[in-house]
């Protein structure tokens, strides 16, 4: 599998060489072990195994329904397993209630106690503990300067604001030290330019204080900028593991293709393979399709080359004929700031979607609906999906 | 803004006068010097000084408290349970729902009736343990309306989180579960204590000899003819329940000034 090089966003490379799930003498904190979970005759966990490692940041990716959120409360013991096991630290969790497990999450809706204040919040797993009083005390302080809020220790939980309250359940997570941190959906409550924030402050954290994070979300922005590594998951299972870039760059499937950010999906069927180069036929480009793909991918099958509209240019002069190279007219476009995504509609009647950095403040030649357009890509944009 | 119209007015007004002209009454003529009914002598506290010399009358009092106090903590704590139980349950809910609803509906008569068969076929002497455990009964439904009412709103997740921090199901019930849903049991228990302290059919099938309850003895002693002593009790009675709705209703007042 190709690793990628495209280093996270502050963590650089100190980060890119954490990779312990590579190192085969490496234990793993958590596995899973073909668990299932069946409520009613419905499977919401279908037989997944999975290994997250000593300070991984790792997260559950999927749509609403995808199991996700079943998978994560099986591990804190608010669910029992149909069918497989889980362990943690080699030790089975079978049988073991909630308040006996060395994990702790944070809820989604945080479920700060309403009668309780920040301070008694945060102290309350430290009690739960049987800490002497002046250790709790000196705790509570550490974890209200952890996430920076020294001088709320006395409000209640409704005289906050959502980042606040956010804040507070992740120090009330954080403050019995579990060996490992469930995190659900934890910044879904919070609007866009705070949820980027919080993003960072998350990754800050967990690097600090090197413990493991469990994040479960819908959100793919949030998965791709805080983990380490992202498991995305369909109906129960596990469909594609890696980190970030690998889960981008190299999908293992048209629905995680899709699943992550846009894709340009073209069907087609292939016409030569030698382990570096694939060509393919096409109804939506004359020329066919080249793609660079080392996977093996059987001559004659059918196939579909996924490009993502960044990696696809806009042309309104005819570039040279070729392969990976379509003509078409603008159908309609969406300016984004920072970018904007142009839908063109090809000769063959389908739409593809290119996406363009608004690089300078002023255009040389506006586009406008139905100009004449082509859309190229090189071999290396694209991604060869057999299913 | 315009005003209530004078239609509204109106019958806002007699609505009221419905309600309350009748205990207004009550309310006046127990401090009539008069011994009659229908004739005012002038003010006099006179009926009240009698009444601490009633030794009957303070008897009954005396169990009705006693019988209200027991009653309602037992009806609060079996309908808290019950209510936890039914949020909870994934199955069975409407079916213990219907079962736990239908003394509501079902008439006291029956109900008086098919207890004290009850007591009867077990041989229990009736009495004051009778009628409490009556009572407890009758108004265990009524309570677990209201705790249940307030528990649908209450997060699951807040108990889920106290168990995430160490604390056992039970543990995370009384630290955080109970604290949260306390006006609603409060107002429980004063429901109970208030339908325990003005039932009389159901006490009336229930209660034994040296159990009397004080609905029971006004209710004897009406018969004889109304005196201005049996206004004064229920004048009584009527502050003491008046006194217990405000302090619930305070209580559920603030709680929810506190609440987001």
């Amino acid at each position: 599998m190709t690793t990628s090089r495209r280093p996270r966003l502050n963590i650089g490379a100190v980060r890119s060489s954490f990779a312990p799930w590579t190192d085969p003498t490496l234990q793993p904190l958590v596995r899973f072990e073909g668990v299932t979970k069946r409520f009613g005759t419905e499977i919401a966990v279908n037989d997944v195994s999975l290994s997250i490692y000593e300070s991984e940041f790792f997260a559950l990716l999927g749509p609403s329904g995808c199991g996700k959120t079943t998978l994560m409360r099986l591990l804190a013991g608010f669910e029992t397993p149909d069918a497989g096991r889980i362990t943690l630290a080699d030790q089975d969790l079978a049988g073991r209630p909630p308040h006996q497990r060395p994990v702790n999450m944070m809820f989604q809706s945080y479920a700060l106690f309403p009668h309780l204040s920040v301070e008694q919040n945060i102290a309350f797993g430290l009690k739960q503990q049987g800490m002497p009083r002046e250790q709790i005390a000196d705790r509570v302080v550490e974890m209200l300067e952890l996430v920076r809020l020294n001088g709320l220790a006395g409000r209640k939980p409704h005289q906050l604001s959502g980042g606040q309250r956010q804040r507070v359940a992740l120090a009330r997570a954080i403050a019995p030290n579990p060996r490992m941190l469930l995190l659900d959906e934890p910044l879904a409550a919070l609007d866009k330019k705070l949820r980027e924030e919080t993003q960072f402050e998350l990754i800050a954290l967990q690097q600090r204080l090197g413990m493991t994070f469990l994040i479960v979300t819908h959100d793919q922005e949030e998965a791709m900028v805080t983990a380490d590594r992202i498991a995305v998951m369909r109906e129960g299972q596990i469909v594609q593991i890696g980190r970030p870039a690998e889960v981008y760059e190299t999908p293992n499937s048209r629905y995680v293709a899709d699943f992550i950010g846009d894709v340009n999906l073209f069907e087609g069927s292939v016409t030569a393979a030698d382990g570096k180069l694939v060509k393919m036929t096409t109804a939506d480009c004359p020329a066919g399709f080249e793609a660079l793909e080392d996977d093996a991918v059987a001559v004659g099958a059918t196939a579909w080359l996924g490009v993502r509209p960044e990696k696809i240019q806009l042309h309104l002069d005819p570039p040279r004929d070729g392969p990976n190279r379509m003509a078409g007219k603008v159908a309609d476009y969406g300016y984004l700031g920072d970018w904007t995504t142009y839908v063109v509609e090809l000769e063959s009647g389908r739409t593809v979607r290119a996406a363009r950095a608004n690089a300078s403040r002023l255009v040389a030649r506006p586009i406008a609906c139905d100009d004449p357009v082509w859309l190229t890509f090189t071999p290396d944009a694209a991604v060869v999906l057999t299913r | 803004m315009k005003g209530p119209s004078t239609f509204n007015r109106v019958s806002v007004a007699a609505g009221l006068a419905f309600l309350y002209l009748p205990i207004v009454l009550l309310v006046i003529y127990s401090f009539n010097a008069s011994r009659l009914v229908t004739v005012w002598g002038g003010f006099s506290t006179k009926w009240y000084a009698a009444l601490l010399r009633d030794d009957q009358l303070l008897d009954a009092l005396g169990v009705t408290l006693r019988v209200g106090l027991i009653s309602a903590t037992l009806a609060t704590v079996l309908g808290t349970l019950a209510a936890v139980a039914l949020v909870r349950s994934r199955r069975g809910r409407l079916l213990f729902s219907g079962m736990i609803y239908a003394p509501l509906v079902m008439p006291e008569v029956i109900l008086g009736l098919s207890l004290l068969l009850l007591f009867v076929a077990f041989g229990l002497p009736r009495g004051f343990w009778t009628v409490t455990v009556s009572h407890a009964t009758v108004t265990l439904c009524y309570a677990t309306v209201v705790v249940q009412a307030r528990l649908v709103s209450f997060d699951g997740a807040l108990e889920e989180a106290a168990r995430d921090l160490g604390c056992t199901p039970v543990q995370a019930f009384f630290a955080v579960t109970l604290p949260n849903i306390a006006p609603a049991v409060a107002a429980a228990w004063m429901l109970a204590f208030t339908l325990s302290l003005d039932d009389l059919v159901i006490a009336s099938f229930t209660s034994g000899p040296g159990a009397t309850t004080l609905p029971i003895r006004i209710y004897s002693a009406v018969r004889l003819g109304v005196s201005p002593e049996i206004n004064a009790i229920s004048t009584l009675l009527i502050g003491l329940v008046a006194t217990g709705v405000i302090a619930v209703y305070l209580l559920n007042m603030r709680r929810r000034t506190a609440a987001p």
